[in-house]
C-alpha cells in the first residue's frame, strides 16, 4: 500500500490529539509544557508532508520558524514555571490560581 | 545488495572495533604519558612495557561485579551509560578517514551539523547518570556537567558557523575537499576558530583544565561513582570516544583532514618555479588515511600533554571562560568571516 | 514496500511515544519519552527528505529544548506529588471525550479531502537557483522570507531577555 500524504494527515492529527489530551487532562504544568511541545510538532510533520507532497521547500521554511517559536515558548515558559515555583512551592495548575478573582 | 548492505555493514564493524580498539590503548598512552611527564614509569609489570595493560584492563572491567544501588531507578541507571556511548560512537559515521568512498561510512550533505546535533544527544546520558543513582555528588555533578555541555556547546556550534561560512558546505568530505581547493588548509585561514574548537572540545570532553563534572576532591568521582564494572566502562569508553571524536572533526575541518602537507602548492604559484621543491610530490606515496591518523594522534597526544600540565579552573571561571569570552569571540569571528567572504573576496 | 513499513513502525512509536509522555507518573521518565518521540519524528523528515530539518529537530528540540525541561524538572525538586490536589470543578473525562470527537473530527476531514481527487502538484516555487535541501532553505530564508526570518531573530532575542529577567531572582 502507498503512503500517501493523508497518511501523513493522520498521524499528524493523532499526535496533535494525544498533545491537545496531555494539555486538558495533566494537571502538572511540566507536562503540560511537554504536550504544547507535542502539538508543535504534530503540525510540523504536516507542513514536511506536504512540502514534499508539493515539491515546494516553503512547507519546510515554515517548520524552521515553528521551531524557532517552540524554543522562544520553552524557555519563557519554563522561566514563568521557576519564578512561580519560588513563590508558590508547586506546579500544579490547580493550584495555580492567584490571579483568579 | 553488496553495495547498500554489506560492504557499509562491513565499514561500521571496522570502525566500531577500530575506535574501542583504539580507546584501550588511548588509556594506556595517557597513563604512560602522564608517568613521564611526572618522571615515573606507568604501566610495567602487564607484558613488555606494559603494553598488554591494554588488553588486561577492560578484562577486569568486564569481569568487575555490577552493582545497582537500592534506591537507585533501575532503568534509568541501566540506560544512562548506553545513551551516553551510542552518541559518540554514531558520530563515526560521517567522519572521512581517507580521501577514497572506502575509507567513510557515508558522506551526507549534512554532515557537520549532524555531528553537532548527534554530539549534543550524549548530555542526556550524563544527566540521567547522576539522577538515576539517587545520591548527591552524581546529581551535583550531572547538573554541573550539564551546565557546562550547553555553554560549551554553543560556542563550538558558533564556532563552526564561520568554517562554514569559509567551506561553503555542510558535507565533511566537501569541507576537505574546500581545503585543497583553496590551497590553504583552514587552520591557517581560521586560526581563532580552531583554538576555540580546541578549547571547547576539551570542555566538551570533561577534560582537564575543564573537568569539573569529575572533580575527584570535590565529587568523588562525579556523575559515575555509583557505577561499577561494565556500566562504569561505558562511560569510560564514551569519554575517551567523544576524544577521538574532537580530535577527528578538529584534524578534517582545520588541519586537512587526509590531505598531505601542501596539498596544491602548483595551484597557489603557478608561475613560481623557484616553489615546485615545495610540491613534495613523493609525499603522495604514503595513503591518504595514514596523513588522516597522523594528524589525528597529534591532537590526541595534545590532550594527554594538557592533561599533565594543567590545573583545574573553578566552576565560575569555567562559566565566564564561556559565557564571557568563548561566545563573543565566536560571534566576532563569525562577523569577520561574513565581511571577508562577502566583499574582500 | 520500504517506505509502508517504516512509516507504519515510525508512526507506532511516535504515537505510543506521545502517549507515554502524557500518561507516566514520572516526569523525569516522561521528558525521556518526548526526547525519543522527537528523534523518530526527526527519523521520520528523514524520509520526508527534510534532511536539514531532521538535524535541526535533534539540535534545537532533542539537544536543547528537552535538556532544559530535564533541567527544571530537577531544579524544581517537589516535596508532594504534582498531581495530589485536584481542582473539584476539573472535568477531565469531558476533555478526553472532547479531544476524542476533535480527532474523529479531523480524521474525517483529512480522509474527505484526499479522497476527493488526487491534488496535482501545485508549480513548484520559482526554480531556486542551488540545488540540495540545505542551500535551497537557505535561499528561502534569505530571499523571500527574510522579513519573517529577521522577525523569528528578534523574537528569540526577546524569549532571552525574558526568560532571563523571569528566572533571576534579583536584578
Amino acid at each position: 500500500m502507498e503512503i500517501t500524504p493523508a497518511h501523513y494527515a493522520l498521524l499528524s492529527a493523532a499526535l496533535f490529539i494525544i498533545g491537545v489530551v496531555g494539555v486538558l487532562v495533566r494537571r502538572n504544568i511540566i507536562i503540560i509544557f511537554m504536550s504544547i511541545e507535542l502539538i508543535l510538532n504534530a503540525v510540523n510533520i504536516n507542513l514536511v508532508a506536504n512540502a514534499r507532497h508539493l515539491e515546494n521547500l516553503v512547507g519546510q521554511v515554515f517548520v524552521v520558524f515553528v521551531i524557532a517559536v517552540a524554543a522562544a515558548e520553552a524557555a519563557v515558559g519554563l522561566g514563568i514555571l521557576l519564578a512561580f515555583f519560588r513563590n508558590k512551592e508547586t506546579v500544579n495548575i490547580d493550584e495555580m490560581n492567584v490571579m483568579r478573582w | 545488495m553488496i553495495d547498500l548492505v554489506i560492504i557499509p555493514l562491513f565499514k561500521i564493524a571496522v570502525v566500531l572495533n577500530g575506535v574501542l580498539v583504539s580507546v584501550t590503548f588511548m588509556v594506556l598512552l595517557e597513563r604512560k604519558v602522564i608517568a613521564w611527564a611526572q618522571s615515573r614509569l606507568g604501566p610495567m609489570r602487564v607484558g613488555p612495557w606494559g603494553v598488554l595493560q591494554a588488553i588486561v584492563d577492560p578484562i577486569k572491567l568486564i569481569l568487575k561485579e555490577d552493582i545497582t544501588p537500592t534506591k537507585a531507578d533501575k532503568w534509568m541507571f541501566t540506560l544512562a551509560p548506553i545513551l551516553s556511548l551510542v552518541p559518540a560512537l554514531v558520530v563515526f559515521s560521517v567522519v572521512p578517514f581517507g580521501g577514497d568512498a572506502l575509507f567513510y561510512i557515508t558522506d551526507i550533505n549534512v554532515g557537520l551539523l549532524f555531528i553537532i546535533s548527534v554530539t549534543s544527544i550524549g548530555v542526556y546520558g550524563i544527566i540521567l547518570a547522576g539522577w538515576a543513582s539517587n545520591s548527591k555528588y552524581p546529581l551535583l555533578a550531572s547538573l554541573r556537567a550539564a551546565a557546562q555541555l550547553i555553554s560549551y556547546e554553543i560556542a563550538v556550534t558558533m564556532t563552526l558557523v564561520s568554517v562554514i561560512l569559509t567551506a561553503g558546505t555542510l558535507s565533511m568530505v566537501g569541507i576537505v575537499e574546500a581545503q585543497q581547493e583553496t590551497g590553504f588548509w583552514f587552520g591557517f585561514v581560521q586560526p581563532v576558530a580552531f583554538v576555540l574548537v580546541f578549547i571547547g572540545g576539551l570542555a566538551e570532553t570533561n577534560r582537564i583544565p575543564f573537568d569539573l563534572p569529575e572533580a575527584e576532591q570535590e565529587l568523588t568521582g562525579g556523575f559515575h561513582t555509583e557505577y561499577s564494572g561494565m556500566r562504569f566502562a561505558l562511560f569510560f569508553l564514551a569519554e575517551y570516544a567523544n576524544m577521538i571524536v574532537i580530535a577527528a572533526v578538529v584534524t578534517a575541518l582545520f588541519w586537512g583532514g587526509w590531505l598531505r602537507p601542501f596539498p596544491s602548492v602548483d595551484a597557489l604559484f603557478p608561475s613560481v618555479g623557484a616553489l615546485s621543491f615545495l610540491n613534495l610530490a613523493f609525499l603522495d606515496l604514503i595513503p591518504s588515511w595514514v596523513w588522516f591518523f597522523g594528524k589525528m594522534f597529534v591532537f590526541l597526544y595534545l590532550f594527554i600533554w594538557i592533561r599533565a600540565t594543567l590545573p583545574r579552573y573553578r566552576y565560575d571561571q569555567l562559566m565566564r571562560i564561556g559565557w564571557k569570552v568563548l561566545i563573543p569571540i565566536a560571534l566576532a569571528n563569525i562577523v569577520v568571516t561574513a565581511v571577508v567572504k562577502v566583499w574582500l573576496l | 514496500m520500504v517506505e509502508t513499513i517504516v512509516f507504519y513502525t515510525l508512526s507506532a512509536l511516535i504515537l505510543g511515544l506521545g502517549v507515554a509522555v502524557i500518561t507516566t507518573p514520572n516526569t523525569v521518565h516522561s521528558v525521556l519519552f518526548l526526547v525519543m518521540n522527537f528523534l523518530c519524528v526527526a527519523v521520520i523528515y528523514v524520509v520526508l527528505e527534510a534532511e536539514f530539518l531532521a538535524v535541526i529537530q535533534v539540535l534545537v528540540y532533542a539537544g536543547g529544548i528537552v535538556v532544559l525541561y530535564l533541567f527544571v524538572v530537577m531544579l524544581v525538586n517537589l516535596k508532594r506529588d504534582p498531581e495530589a490536589h485536584q481542582d473539584p470543578r476539573r472535568l477531565s473525562l469531558v476533555g478526553l471525550a472532547l479531544a476524542g470527537a476533535v480527532l474523529l473530527e479531523l480524521a474525517g476531514i483529512v480522509v474527505y479531502s484526499y479522497s476527493r481527487e488526487p491534488s496535482a502538484p501545485v508549480a513548484a516555487a520559482a526554480a531556486s537557483p542551488v540545488q540540495g535541501n540545505v542551500e535551497q532553505i537557505g535561499w528561502l530564508l534569505y530571499t523571500d522570507y527574510l522579513i519573517p526570518f529577521e522577525v523569528a531573530s528578534v523574537l528569540l532575542l526577546v524569549a532571552m531577555v525574558g526568560a532571563i529577567v523571569l528566572a533571576k531572582r534579583e536584578l
